[in-house]
């Protein structure tokens, strides 16, 4: 569908009502695979880590990944699950060349964590979403398409695949309805997804790297008249693997859906599929018969049992979760809750922390990563954390300024340098001689070729005209090419001008 | 030593003999020519390798190990155990050429017994069947009768064991098919509690039933051969990790022959009254006799009724195509085995059902599609669920048969199978008919309590076998109670029972 | 296609549905064939429905086992030339398939 036939958001949100719902795959971090000893690093040679287990051979047999396990429960106790005291892995039936067996190794009507919640803030206001489930399930494997244009599925000519994604240990975390958010649909949808990123992060059970697949969402959405008492029919969104693109995802369903529905069409309960470079959706193929998955407990596993003494030890492990961590630093480094949501939104927080820690003050630290190092970033088209610069640079930096052996545009300079790998600030100020001028003949004689090279400005200052004096400040830094203390210099000025 | 010599000893027979100078390659060589020999009749084997054989055995002799344990003694696998580097095709054409690229936990401990492997049986294909006529490389013939069956699923290691074309040999049962083709051709077989045999390596059928166990002569030999393969492996989720109980040693004592303190229960489902639809006298004859026999070494005997058994067949025959309809789904052209009508106008999904459809043979594909109907939504509680919870119900039967407050029995017994030997091609049109066979072995399957089939006499010139049951783990019973049969009645005949084996299928009449 | 055979027969049609849900290309004759066998079977099977089963759990699995678990250890895996040994069809170190007419990946 074009983008001249989608309802304007606004407009969508003046007849509808969206409900969203998430389904979320994370992989976990595990060093071997769900069910054998296979490695999960990623990017290695196709079929490299393949055994007879994960490449569904006649005979092989699985073994579950304790920590995989353990993994999955973190997770749920992160967001508040009622942890199952016994539950099955369950075999989901279908054919496709990516899943070895012929059968997908999930949970189905007995996963490990239930009834939980996630809270996240959308513009100062809090969302509390729902957790329905988390439960523990293996990937599979890629399949690439060749023979048509750009590697997609339709024109192909035929598929390759590859099984070391295949048995990746896999958390599903699905979200119950999301009703309410409004307008607010689809940054609740990011902030939701962001928030959980954070706490996987925080738990240390995968890497989550959204580039390589590590987290994937699925989103649903629907969208009904205002005031019906009945849901609409809902899309999922599959492929959406990019914070920005859940927002956008969700966004233009409810556009879409709204410009059917005001052409007194209907909606089909479909999986659509994102497309990254155009930020719109399109239908899946559709199937001829309803999917039957035909799930029974897999007995090739036994089931899992968690006995109380087992979850408490772990919950023992939890962390410092994301939001209990926001409001603390919030408190020490005096900002508001608005301002935390800056540093969140621009990816800050952690990296904050770390050049505080590293001797800056917290005020300084967040200027710098929130002002000339995310231009730098965004200019760069990356993350802050992708940045060629650390923490402890970024305090040295600072600390660099805060001794007076740079000012803040020689602190830019000096930035240039150690992004380009020219070492430490210090280093980089060091080697281009980037240090603030004392005061020296030299800037005695910057000062006062500018009086002589500006009359009319001097005599302004000297009449009384004190914030002429400007002027003449930057007239020495342009010649002293940024070195000179601009402090310094507008106390010669003055000493020159006033004096007497 | 002549070549009969040797192919008709028992296991410590053959463990003498290499103590008092034969060699693993003479006596491998003796099997390997016995099988060149006949086995065009009988049909026992899938795949042979005489010289992978032969280089084995030397290597065995030049060890110097021969003769202690097993070291140099020949063995045949089912072809449903994964065997590296050698053809695996669970007797399906889709697998036709299938070397594993690893072992099953069954053959890898064999293989570190220093056991020869003389090759790979034939059964019906991917262990669906009882009488070994639903094989993709033909039929399997009985030593008995070559006009009939040798039972099934593992009717190539029970005829090669009869026939004398091994001396042992592993076997799989999941409703019975260790023990009916062992109670048809005359062998001892043994299922063992479920969890107790490494499944790793077994190409599934029906996985929350699946077992292997030892087709052997003797009893003794079954338990030698157990004992080689049983204990726990991790790389089998529902293995039990306890250690074995002892089971050559109480094939040892039962031989001794007596029964005193023991109770036996005879159950009424089983053949019993009220319960004889379908048995030939001659095997409940044969039954009554062994029972009275067993009496006479000093075992209580009373009738047991267990009510869920008779429901074991519909049950099993729902969960077992479930299962086995999920796990064949691997099969579908992608990774290994047969692809069939890839020529580049077919799509994957096509591909995949040619393949299937050529690759399997009528009774898997009826057991898929039935299977299939059983887990589907909407008919999963009727069938598959319902099936699962009568499971339940058998496992009572059983727990109150032993349970030293009910009925407090220490093993159960039946007849084997209802009847003998059937003639080939009698039932392969009937199903229902051909389902029957398993009637009595179903009830332990269900429960995952272990079982033992012991020859009990000759109806009409064929084997009649006798099953005793007895709780989880409690294998040992099986073995001491089957060896005092076993005993009592060699020493009645003067012979062992497989010395009656009238025409075995005379060398080189192929 | 709805999918609602009466209990314990399998029509033609039902067949052929779960033929197609299983992969399985069955030709004509074998549908009629499968049909009655099936519907035979069935008959003798779907006495599982009178079994006294209220309150009754199932089983799932013969012995009662719970937590078995493997050490989070990487373990070698198969050389590629033999994991592609087997396959029907290999290109550039994966394993080849016709064209997918599926749902996308
Ligand atoms: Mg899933
Ligand atoms: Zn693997």
């Amino acid at each position: 569908m074009s983008t001249d036939t989608l309802v304007d958001f606004d407009e969508v949100l003046t007849r509808y009502e969206p409900v969203i719902g998430l389904e979320t795959h994370v992989e976990l971090g595990t060093a071997s695979k769900m069910f054998c000893g296979c490695s999960t690093t990623f990017g290695a040679e196709p079929n490299t880590q393949t055994c007879p287990t994960c490449l569904g051979l006649p005979g092989s047999l699985p073994v579950a990944n304790e920590m995989a396990i353990e993994s999955t429960i973190r997770i749920g106790l992160a967001l508040g699950c009622r942890i199952a005291t016994w539950c099955r892995f369950a075999r989901k039936n279908y054919f496709y060349p990516d899943i070895p067996k012929g059968f997908q190794t999930t949970q189905y009507d007995e996963p490990l964590c239930t009834a939980g919640h996630l809270d996240v803030e959308v513009d100062g206001e809090t969302y509390r979403v729902e957790i329905e489930r988390v439960h523990l399930e293996e990937d599979t494997g890629k399949n690439l398409h060749v023979g048509g244009a750009t590697g997609r599925i339709h024109g192909a000519d035929h598929s390759l695949i590859d099984y070391n994604r295949a048995g990746i240990p896999l958390v599903e975390i699905v979200t119950r309805p999301i009703l309410g958010a409004g307008a607010k649909a689809p940054e609740v949808a990011k902030a939701y997804v962001t928030e959980l990123r954070e706490i996987l992060l925080a738990l240390g059970v995968s890497e989550v790297r959204m580039e390589q697949g590590n987290l994937r969402s699925d989103v649903n959405t629907s969208i009904a008249p205002i005031g019906s008492l009945e849901w609409g029919t809902r899309t999922e969104t599959k492929n959406v693997n990019s914070l920005r693109s859940v927002e956008r995802a969700v966004r233009f369903e409810m556009r879409r859906q709204a410009a059917v529905l005001d052409g007194g069409g209907t909606i089909t309960q479909e999986t659509r599929h994102f497309h990254e470079d155009s930020g719109t959706t399109s239908p899946g193929r559709s199937k001829e018969e309803a999917t039957d998955y035909r799930y029974f407990p897999e007995p090739d596993l036994v089931p899992v049992a968690p006995d109380e003494e087992w979850v408490e030890k772990l919950r023992a492990t939890l962390p410092e979760l994301p939001a209990a961590r926001r409001a603390r630093l919030s408190d020490e480094w005096g900002i508001t809750p608005t301002e935390m949501a800056w540093l969140v939104n621009a990816g800050a927080v952690e990296l904050v922390s770390e050049t505080v820690a590293a001797g800056a003050s917290p005020a300084d630290a967040r200027k710098w990563w929130l002002g000339e190092l995310a231009r730098r970033a965004n200019d760069a088209g990356t993350d802050l954390a992708e940045l060629a610069i650390t923490p402890a640079q970024v305090a040295q930096l600072i600390g660099l300024i805060s001794a007076g052996t740079i000012n803040d545009q020689l602190a830019r300079q000096a930035l240039d340098g150690v992004l380009a790998g020219e070492g430490d600030p210090a280093a980089v100020v060091q080697a281009r001689g980037l240090a603030v001028m004392g005061e020296s003949d030299e800037l005695v004689a910057a000062v006062d070729a500018a009086i002589e090279g500006n009359p009319d400005v001097a005599e302004k200052v000297r009449g009384g005209k004190v914030q002429a004096i400007g002027a003449l400040v930057g007239a020495v830094m342009k010649t002293t090419r940024g070195k000179a203390d601009a402090a310094t210099v507008k106390r010669m000025l003055e000493e020159r001008l006033t004096a007497g | 030593m002549t070549t009969s010599d040797v192919t008709g000893m028992t296991v410590p027979e053959l463990q003498a003999a290499l103590q008092d100078g034969a060699t693993a390659a003479g006596i491998a060589e003796a099997y390997l020519d016995r099988i060149a020999a006949t086995d065009g009749t009988l049909g026992s084997y899938l795949h042979v390798d005489r010289e992978a054989a032969l280089e084995r055995a030397a290597a065995v002799d030049a060890s110097g190990n021969a003769g202690t344990g097993l070291a140099g003694i020949p063995v045949a696998l089912k072809d449903v155990v994964v065997t590296a580097g050698v053809p695996t095709t669970s007797g399906s054409r889709i697998l036709e050429g299938w070397k594993p690229p690893y072992d099953a936990t069954v053959a890898a401990r064999l293989k570190a017994a220093d056991t020869v492997l003389l090759g790979k049986t034939n059964m019906d294909e991917f262990a669906m069947g009882s009488s070994t006529e639903n094989s993709a490389y033909g039929v399997t013939r009985n030593p008995w009768d070559p006009e009939r069956i040798p039972g099934g699923s593992s009717g190539g290691s029970s005829a090669a064991v009869a026939g004398g074309l091994a001396p042992w040999a592993i076997g799989t049962d999941t409703g019975g098919s260790i023990r009916q083709p062992a109670a048809l051709t005359g062998l001892v077989g043994h299922k063992p509690t479920y969890g107790s045999v490494s499944r790793y390596g077994l190409i599934a059928f029906s996985s929350s039933l699946d077992q292997a166990g030892p087709m052997a002569r003797t009893v003794l030999d079954a338990a030698l051969l157990h004992e080689a393969i049983g204990g726990h492996d991790p790389l089998d989720s529902t293995s039990i990790d306890a250690p074995l109980p002892v089971l050559a040693e109480c094939a040892r004592r039962g031989a001794d022959g007596d029964l005193s303190g023991l109770t036996i229960g005879v159950v009424r489902e089983l053949g019993g009254e009220g319960h004889t639809d379908g048995y030939e006298q001659g095997v409940l004859d044969r039954f009554t006799e062994a029972v009275a026999l067993l009496e006479s070494l000093g075992a209580q005997v009373r009738e047991v009724s267990c009510p869920a058994f008779d429901l074991a067949l519909p049950a099993y025959y729902l969960i077992a195509p479930s299962e086995a309809s999920s796990n064949l789904s691997r099969f579908d052209g992608v990774r290994y085995g047969l692809r069939v009508g890839d020529d580049g106008a077919r799509d994957l999904d096509e591909v995949m059902a040619l393949t299937r459809e050529q690759g399997f043979g009528a009774e898997v594909k009826r057991r898929i599609i039935l299977g299939t109907y059983a887990l589907s939504s909407g008919y999963y509680e009727a069938y598959y669920g319902q099936a699962q919870k009568v499971r339940t119900l058998i496992s009572r039967d059983f727990n109150a048969a032993f349970d030293a407050e009910g009925t407090g029995v220490d093993v159960l017994v039946s007849p084997t199978t209802p009847t003998v030997a059937f003639p080939l091609g009698s039932r392969v049109d009937d199903p229902v008919a051909m389902y029957a066979a398993d009637l009595c072995t179903l009830p332990a399957s269900l429960a995952g309590v272990p079982a033992i089939s012991v020859p009990c006499g000759l109806s009409d010139g064929l084997p009649v076998g006798f099953q005793i049951m007895a709780p989880a783990l409690a294998d040992d019973r099986c073995y001491r109670v089957a060896a005092a049969l076993e005993a009592a009645q060699d020493a009645a005949r003067g012979s062992r029972f497989l010395d009656q084996l009238p025409s075995r299928v005379a060398e080189g009449a192929a | 296609m709805e999918f609602h055979p009466s209990m314990s027969t399998l029509s033609r049609k039902d067949v052929a549905h779960l033929a197609r849900l299983s992969r399985l290309a069955v030709t004509d004759e074998e549908l009629d064939l499968y049909a009655g066998q099936l519907s035979a079977v069935l008959d003798a099977v779907a006495q599982v429905q009178k079994a006294p089963v209220e309150d009754v759990p199932p089983t799932t699995h013969a012995v009662p086992m719970t937590n078995v678990f493997r050490e989070d250890a990487v373990r070698p895996s198969l050389p590629p030339e033999v994991v592609l040994a087997g396959a029907p069809a290999a290109e550039d170190g994966r394993f080849r398939v016709p064209r997918i007419l599926g749902e996308e990946a």
